[in-house]
């Protein structure tokens, strides 16, 4: 693909994160803490033609690489996406993403009468399965298997 | 034998980043660690019965009840004192630090500070968990809200051992599936035995889909109906629920699932011999006095195995040998 022919362009630093499901780039920048008042550059596409996926998504965050730890909460809203750590315009490190065995403070646990919903000095905490992505909720057992990215912090 | 069972529940325990000797939920349990609680429980039940032992000498136990219970404490206090310890208690909400607002994990911090083991009940699931995270003592769980009741468990297994048999075991879980926090322990207690499990219980109270799914993960062979007749001459235990006024979000869907089964000596016409009937207690009208003076009733003598099963517990989690 030509330069011009590119949605977003190359970046010189960054991270690219990519093969994300149609329609879940917000949430994977709201699972990275990416808000409306981050300095760092970040281009978004969504709904982009995919042989794989149908349409996929893509973020690139520039001046940013991302953490292991970081990329693997990802997995939990799209299990497919890749991701790419840029210097000099080259691609230096790819990951796959996986769910860590454990997530912390990131999705809230939709049992209202969980300890973790109380004013209780404790942070919603879930032990992961991968396949299918199920989430449990370390305090009252509570599952999570739909929507996740609903439940997200 | 007991000092690797500590042990294994440390190692468990952080895996969730609990360090101490917690009983928090069933899951903290495998198969061999139950078998081992509910053989140490045997051999305490003659102390249970009368006898005296200073094996829990100058312990302190704390319990903490944030929720009404009877047998639960009462057992708690009961085998902490037949071992010899002593047992301190909030005493009356209201005139505690919780009436000023105070949170449960510093009222477990401060508490973990004076006892060597806490009992805690509360109506936040998932509470117990919590307070492990906050307690430098062990925490035992005896229910929180609408979740685990791991020592009710354990009783249940030890009353099946005692008047029936683990091995090969045909259940029929009756009443309340949906918010009784007994049952769903149990299921997946009965789960590790391989019992042939059958739920039976109005269309409005039937067992989540996500436990029973859990439990057909471990192995467990599950049967639904709503008619106990369907089943009745199939089991060796029938263990009956009450339905729980107090954990429906809607009074009017109470009324309507309330009574719906009640244990007569006309349904058990149809029984085994052998069958026998258990229920955590208390009961409402789930079983007609008239059954108490049959052969099946059990449930009296499941509450006094409480004592010995909580002894065992109480034992393991300080560390006594």
């Amino acid at each position: 693909m030509s330069e011009k022919d590119m949605r977003v362009r190359r970046i010189e630093h960054g991270t690219v994160i990519d093969h994300i499901k149609g329609g879940q780039a917000l949430n994977v920048l709201h699972i990275l803490g990416i808000s409306g008042s981050t300095k760092a550059v970040v281009s978004v596409a969504m709904n982009v033609q995919s042989d794989v996926l149908g349409t996929k998504d893509i973020v690139k965050v520039e001046d940013r690489e991302l953490k292991q730890e970081e990329v693997d909460r990802i997995s939990l809203i799209a299990p497919g996406a890749t991701i790419n750590i840029i210097r000099d315009f080259k691609v230096i490190e790819k990951h796959i993403v996986d769910l860590p065995e454990i997530i912390d403070g990131v999705v809230k646990c939709d049992n209202p009468n969980c300890i973790s919903n109380s004013k209780e000095p404790v942070t919603s905490k879930f032990t992961v399965n991968k396949e299918p992505v199920e989430l449990r909720c370390i305090y009252c057992d509570h599952m999570i298997s739909e929507e996740i990215a609903e439940h997200l912090i | 034998m007991h000092l690797t069972v500590i042990n294994k529940f440390k190692l468990k325990g952080c895996i969730l980043g609990v360090m101490q000797k917690h009983i928090i939920s069933m899951r903290d349990f495998s198969r061999d660690e139950i078998d081992i609680i509910l053989e140490k429980a045997r051999t305490f039940e003659p102390v249970a019965r009368g006898g005296s032992s200073s094996l829990l000498s100058g312990k302190i136990l704390a319990t903490l009840f944030f929720e009404p219970s009877t047998r639960t404490r009462l057992s708690f206090d009961t085998a902490m004192k037949r071992l010899g310890g002593n047992v301190i208690d909030l005493g009356a909400l209201e005139a505690s630090s919780v009436a000023k607002g105070e949170s449960l994990a510093d009222t477990i911090r401060v508490i973990a500070s004076y006892a060597d083991a806490i009992v805690l009940r509360h109506p936040k699931e998932g509470a117990a968990r919590m307070a492990a995270e906050y307690s430098s003592v062990p925490i035992i769980n005896a229910g929180d809200g609408a979740g685990h009741h791991p020592t009710q468990m354990l009783l249940d297994l030890y009353t099946i051992m005692r008047e029936s048999s683990l091995s090969g075991l045909r259940i029929a879980l009756v009443g309340d599936l949906k918010y009784g926090r007994t049952v769903h322990s149990l299921a997946y207690a009965l789960s590790l035995y391989h019992a042939d499990v059958t739920l039976v219980s109005p269309q409005q109270l039937k067992m989540p889909d996500v436990i029973k799914k859990d439990l057909e993960k471990q192995g467990a062979h599950i049967r639904e109906t709503t008619r106990i007749e369907d089943v009745i001459g199939d089991i060796d235990v029938l263990y009956v629920t009450r339905i729980q006024k107090e954990r429906f979000p809607d009074p009017a869907e109470y009324l309507k699932v309330s009574g719906s089964y009640r244990i007569t000596e006309k349904l058990l016409e149809k029984a085994n011999d052998n069958l026998i009937i258990m229920h955590p207690l208390p009961r409402v009208d789930e079983i007609d006095p008239a059954v108490d003076k049959t052969g099946y009733a059990r449930y009296f003598e499941q509450s006094f195995y409480g004592v010995p099963v909580r002894m065992a517990v109480l034992a393991m989690a300080m560390g006594a040998k």
